[in-house]
């Protein structure tokens, strides 16, 4: 990288970060087990971190936020208190949506995350609007919009992509390839499997796809990217990386990709990152250590909270249908 | 200016106008709403007037329509979409239902979605089958979603007003045979119809007529032909399929005992079938006959004018169903 790296309480920071997301997940997933997080689905971020962590640290509060079903991430990137995220998994009614949404529904206003949606592609054309409003009024603000690599194939891909193209929108529309769109591969499902390409049929401004293992490349990236769109108008970005989990805790098909997930767990992010710090900070082990513990700490805490929070009530039921 | 005589599009022009000029929020946004001065000439002279910041051609992307919409509304503006006609809006059904009606409960209250979107609906014109549908109780199924079907230019204005001034997502549905037809029309830029208030058209002690959109017309002109023959209808226009008024209408049916509903949509699950069930669920010792429905034929709709014309109702098939319950 020819850019000066972040100094080191940043890197420390993003670190926490990582980490703690995939301590969230790995309980995450023995809690969906136990039945204490319902549902059918649930999306783990594990493998991803890099991606999510790197890119949000180039946003500004006032920029904005939108992703998928796979959300708990990027909630807890944001800086979504870890608490009510459990608590929302456990549809209790501290949680950010109030218990109402659930796991793919996590959203936080007043850390301008406008949520994760369970409509493949049906967030993006709102990633556009949000930049509409910001366009239309004058504000200095950028929309970051995670898109999964299965979510290239449907209409409202191209429909969002064009219209943010056709108005300049500031919108920095970032592919998660994980190479699955559920259970299918990508090569299946994509005529055309390079999807930074993609940017081409809308005349927009793309970068080369970066290493979504690699925090800082992806920070360095999504850096330059959305200062672009803060200026002149849309990108699209191509992150490459990798699902520890499969697609969600019905996928029984990932387990056998064995060589191709040793050859990603080889990079995982988060050991990528570790390493880096070390080779930097000789004597920083300690300091991750206490780190690592800390990690476990918060998620051990958000259960705890979750348990002891109580459930939605009969009123809830039919609040906030309208306003 | 004074209050006049004045068709559905131009009241609707008014309301739309005035809106804007009152709220630098509200945008409208579409296919052809600027220099084609929209496809129904709605929007006649907006592009000019308020510029290409407020009036915003869309490429044909219903889908991106709608979902802009939404995302627009949420981050603070008031959006007015225009899909062409309703035939289309099926294509930015997701974005309508999955987002528009739901983020506010799925949030818990942190979002809120104060859009319109309006479309042109209805049957006529061999407009062919799939440019010919009248689908509103479709959108008007779910929670968190507002439907309004106005019968007339006067309603129109107060409906729209109404509908853009609340901070809900309302699917606007404007009849594309009402379009040309006038009333007399408030020049009050404050003029506002609440939303989810049925309207009395005529009163009458022997049988109710339930109508929405052009069923309205139907239903008074089969009233004014039973008149002559003594029979007096109480037509009661219901204005917003949801919220769905259904008070005058059971006030009604307690004085008449009988109930016909018009409406130019398909009859299977449709307004009639919910208020017939509505009528015998609250007031069946009311009851003097069955609940009968006009509607449009179960058909896909034909080019040919002649088929096209039986399958529509009209009024003489509405005076038939009243002689039905009588």
């Amino acid at each position: 990288m020819a850019a000066a790296l972040p100094e080191k309480a940043t890197l420390l920071e993003w670190y926490r970060q990582m980490v703690l997301i995939r301590r969230f997940e790995e309980r995450s997933k023995e809690l969906f087990h136990q039945k204490k997080i319902g549902g059918v689905y649930l999306h783990l971020y594990n493998g991803q971190e890099g991606t999510g962590v790197g890119a949000l640290a180039a946003l500004r509060p006032q920029d904005h936020v939108i992703t998928a079903y796979r959300d708990h991430g990027i909630a807890i990137a944001r800086g979504v208190d870890p608490n009510r995220i459990m608590a929302e998994m456990y549809g209790k009614s501290t949680g950010v949506s109030g218990g109402k949404g659930g796991s793919m529904h996590l959203a936080s206003r007043e850390h301008n995350f406008w949520g994760g949606y369970a409509i493949v592609g049906g967030h993006l054309p709102l990633a556009a609007g949000i930049a509409l409003k910001a366009k239309y009024n004058g504000d200095d603000e950028v929309v970051l919009c995670f898109i999964g690599d299965g979510a290239t194939n449907n209409g409202y891909f191209h429909e969002a992509l064009n219209l943010s193209a056709v108005w300049d929108l500031p919108v920095v529309w970032l592919i998660e390839n994980n190479l699955y769109g559920m259970g299918t591969a990508l090569e299946d499902a994509s005529g055309q499997t390079k999807l930074i390409k993609r940017a081409i049929a809308y005349d927009m401004k793309a970068f080369d796809p970066m290493d979504g293992q690699d925090v800082f490349e992806v920070h360095e990236t999504v850096k330059k990217a959305v200062d672009y769109a803060r200026k002149k108008g849309p990108v699209l970005l191509e992150s490459m990386t990798y699902r520890f989990e499969g697609h969600g805790m019905s996928d029984k098909m990932y387990a056998a990709r064995v060589d191709e997930m040793s050859r990603f767990k080889a990079r995982d992010p988060i050991t990528l990152l570790h390493d880096k710090l070390c080779e930097l900070y000789p004597d920083i082990g300690p300091t991750l250590d206490t780190i690592d513990k800390q990690c476990e700490a918060v998620v051990t805490e958000s259960e705890k909270y979750a348990e002891n929070s109580p459930a939605p009530t009969f009123e809830d039921l039919t609040r906030h249908i309208y306003v | 200016m004074a209050d006049k005589n004045t068709p559905m599009r131009e009241a609707l022009r008014m309301a739309l106008m005035e809106e804007m000029e009152r709220d630098e929020r509200v945008f409208v946004m579409g296919q052809e709403v600027g220099a084609w001065d929209g496809t129904h000439k709605v929007t006649r002279g907006f592009l000019e007037k308020f510029g290409a910041r407020r009036v915003r051609d869309t490429p044909i992307s219903e889908m991106a329509i709608g979902g802009a919409a939404v995302g627009a509304a949420m981050a603070g503006l008031r959006p007015v979409a225009e899909i062409m006609t309703i035939n289309f809006a099926f294509l930015a059904f997701d974005a309508l239902i999955n987002h528009a009606a739901k983020v506010h409960y799925m949030f818990n209250g942190q979002f809120k979605c104060p859009m319109v979107m309006r479309v042109a609906s209805g049957w006529g014109n061999q407009a062919t089958a799939t440019h010919s549908h009248t689908p509103e109780m479709i959108f008007a199924h779910f929670p968190g979603m507002y439907v309004a079907a106005p019968s007339n230019a006067r309603d129109a204005k107060g409906m729209l007003k109404a509908a853009i001034r609340d901070d809900n997502p309302v699917l606007f549905s404007e009849s594309i045979a009402l379009y040309p037809k006038p009333a007399v029309v408030p020049d009050d830029p404050d003029f506002l119809l609440p939303i989810g208030k049925s309207d009395l058209k005529r009163e009458g002690q022997h049988v109710t007529l339930v109508a929405w959109a052009r069923g309205v017309e139907w239903a008074l002109q089969a009233a004014d032909t039973l008149a002559k023959e003594g029979v007096q209808c109480e037509v009661i226009d219901l204005r917003w399929l949801r919220p769905l008024d259904t008070a005058l209408v059971f006030e009604s049916f307690k004085k008449t005992n009988r109930c016909v509903v018009i409406e130019e949509a398909l009859p299977h699950f449709g307004v009639g079938a919910e208020i017939a069930a509505q009528i015998q669920d609250n007031l069946f010792d009311y009851m003097d006959a069955p609940i009968k429905r006009v509607n449009a034929m179960d058909v896909p709709l034909p080019y040919a004018a002649e088929l096209e014309m039986l399958a529509l109702p009209n009024a003489q098939k509405v005076v038939d169903a009243v002689r039905e319950v009588l």
